[in-house]
């Protein structure tokens, strides 16, 4: 693909523990086109967060180490970049994120107003696109675009709201406030990781149209990571699925929940509660990561698993344009695939 | 329902005193206002709403965690809301609460047994031969080996000991367990061993629960009737699928279709409700909703809606639901 925005190959990312070395990323692939709303799904510790943060470069530097792999992104590659080049070009600017909990993501003892402001000192567009500006012009110039934005997240009074603290607006409003901050220095990719878990379904149906009208005027990227199939059906391109570290399947939304191919994906849908599923788990637990299993790390966990599972990671098939599949026993075949 | 409810609410208000800094007070919060319902025994009430409605407040009143400002609450014939704890302990050993994660509550220093062995210390009269009879059926019917019972929590997984916690909730045999967001926070897999452990618990035990959840799926499959909470007060109540399927509360309305249903048309093309709850300190005149209800009329600041029975499975407090 000409249009690719970000490319994770083959990314690798242990955490050193008391109990041992976790392995939490084993050889992850993940491929963002420009403008594409990508889904990352998969039940807690699959390693939805790890890979957000690989991409941002946030990684814990005492515990975790990146092994093996390369993030290429607009042609760069993160990983090899100097840090101090990465904070201040990369992150924040060209990639942004949305936490998943607008209650702890702002600082308590400033205005929202200050906070936004203190952004747009370092990330401001207008230091590239205009670095002859004066610093007075440059801020007049970017409060109008402040406000402009805080308007589209349908904020009521946008004035009023730079001059509360954060404990002063609701929570739903702080996720608003957090769309506007990430979108406001102008990104390419924005990471947002599990942005509406800690809100209602009212507010939450309000925060997804939002982030998705958004993203799509604007041609920015996202990487949504969720663990809920139905979020990620609303407002996603394409759907990764992740198990225990790995990613198992890819696919354009609508061949995603038509025709899942690889087990785990099936059971994921199977597990969604509704009435003609009735209430089904799936069996067994979520393996530890540091004693992984071998090869296909679902295999445990898999009625169709052979001796081939246990001993080779599956690997990437193509089932038909965009859709792949990790698994020695797809559920449906190449051939089958529409 | 024919049969006499094991469970009648009349009336239940809390309402918490907000106070400034000079600790006055300056106004209330009417966390649960004016809240009647029944529960028959064996049925699975559900009650739901968003965060802020007090359906968590509305169980805790029900179990005298909070005392109830005013209101009677039956348990089983008894009005046990203006008792002090201690005169309505023995009412409510058959009154249960369940928390979101039971099995964070076990004390770490603990063994498995003793934990087990505590609820019947304190509420019964049992010896310890018959106590540990006791403790040994309900961890089989919990679906645990015998041997966990010399384990401390922390040699056991986050799943077992949450069925410990539930299995120390009904070594007293309660009749009504009230279950208080028990899936959130669970991963879709989980969730449904959960949920199937407390069908058969139910069906084993013949228990009756409260289930309070803001997750309109579940509730949807394993409730039988279902309760909308908002900003204090019920706005609808009904049979499950009566409500499910044809709301008739504006904001019920609303709350089923921010759900969103794969395969079907997006939510995030159609959705249109505005804003959100207003604060429950300083609630709108009226009805609660009318400030974001599509419907709201100039009747609708005046006057506040009761529940009407206009349907035959269901009521709605709203002056225009049809």
């Amino acid at each position: 693909m000409e249009s690719e925005l970000i490319a994770v190959r083959n990314l690798r990312v242990s955490f050193a523990s008391d109990a041992g070395l976790a392995r939490v990323l084993d050889g992850v692939d993940l491929t963002i086109g420009r403008g594409e709303i990508m889904g990352l799904v998969g039940e807690s510790g699959c390693g939805k967060t790890t890979l957000a943060r690989a991409i941002l470069g946030i990684l814990p530097g005492n515990s975790a180490r990146i092994e093996a792999g390369s993030i290429r992104f607009d042609g760069r590659d993160l990983l090899a970049m100097d840090q101090d080049r990465l904070a201040r070009e990369v992150r924040g600017k060209e990639i942004a994120y949305i936490p998943q909990d607008p209650f702890t993501a702002f600082n308590p003892v400033f205005t929202i107003g200050t906070q936004i402001d203190d952004l747009m000192r370092y990330k401001s567009p207008l230091l590239r696109s205009a670095p002859q500006m004066s610093r007075r012009e440059r801020s007049r110039a970017d409060r109008a675009r402040v406000l402009d934005l805080l308007r589209l997240v349908q904020l009521p009074d946008p004035e009023g709201v730079l001059r509360k603290y954060p404990h002063e607006v609701s929570g739903g409003q702080r996720q608003r406030l957090m769309i506007a901050m990430a979108l406001l220095p102008e990104p390419k990719l924005v990471i947002a990781d599990e942005p509406t878990t800690a809100l209602d379904v009212t507010v939450q149906a309000q925060i997804l149209k939002i982030l998705k009208q958004l993203a799509r005027e604007r041609g920015v990227a996202v990487l949504f990571t969720t663990h809920d199939l139905g979020t990620a059906y609303e407002i996603c391109d394409r759907i990764t699925v992740m198990y225990a570290g790995q990613e198992v399947e890819e696919a354009p939304v609508a061949s995603f929940f038509a025709q899942p191919s690889h087990p785990y994906t099936r059971k994921l849908l199977d597990s969604l509660p509704s009435s003609e599923n009735g209430i089904r788990g799936i069996a067994g637990e979520i393996p530890r990561l540091i004693d992984p299993p071998s090869g296909c790390r679902f295999h445990p966990r898999c009625e169709r698993a052979s001796e081939a599972c246990r001993g080779t990671r599956p690997p990437r098939d193509a089932l038909g344009p965009a859709h792949t599949v990790r698994c020695h026993h797809p559920l449906i075949a190449a051939e089958q695939a529409a | 329902m024919s049969a006499e409810p094991i469970l009648r609410v009349e009336g239940l208000s809390k309402h918490f005193p907000v106070r400034n800094v000079w600790k006055r007070r300056i106004g209330w919060l009417r966390a649960v206002d004016d809240v009647s319902l029944e529960v028959s025994r064996g049925e699975i009430l559900g009650i739901v709403g968003e965060s802020g409605c007090g359906k968590s407040t509305l169980g805790k009143t029900l179990m005298g965690i909070h005392t109830a400002t005013s209101g009677h609450v039956v348990f089983e014939g008894h009005d046990i809301a203006g008792l002090k704890p201690h005169q309505s302990r023995k009412y409510r050993e058959h009154l249960q609460y369940c928390y979101q994660d039971p099995g964070a509550s076990l004390d770490p220093r603990w063994t498995i047994r003793s934990s087990l062995h505590e609820p019947l210390i304190v509420h019964t009269a049992l010896k310890e031969e018959q106590r540990e009879q006791r403790v040994r059926e309900i961890l089989r019917a919990v679906g645990l080996p015998e041997t966990h019972l010399d384990l401390y929590p922390h040699e056991i997984s986050g799943g077992q000991q949450r069925r410990v916690g539930l299995a120390r909730i009904l070594t007293l045999k309660p009749s009504v367990v009230i279950l208080d967001e028990p899936t959130s926070g669970l991963d879709v897999s989980v969730q449904a061993t959960i949920l199937n452990l407390f069908l058969d618990l139910q069906r084993a035990f013949g228990l009756t629960y409260l289930f309070i959840s803001h997750d309109l799926s579940v509730v949807r499959l394993i409730c039988d009737r279902v309760a909308v909470m908002y900003l204090g007060r019920i706005v609808e109540i009904g049979a499950t699928q009566a409500v499910f399927e044809t709301p008739r509360h504006p904001y019920t309305q609303s709350l089923l279709a921010a759900i969103p249903k794969i395969g079907g048309p997006r939510v995030t093309d159609s959705f249109a409700l505005e804003g959100e709850p207003p604060s429950p300190t300083n609630l709108p005149s009226g009805c609660r909703f009318r400030t974001r209800c599509p419907m709201a009329q100039p009747l609708c600041a005046e006057q506040e809606p009761a529940l009407r029975a206009d349907w035959p499975a269901q009521r709605a407090a709203c002056h225009f639901a049809e």
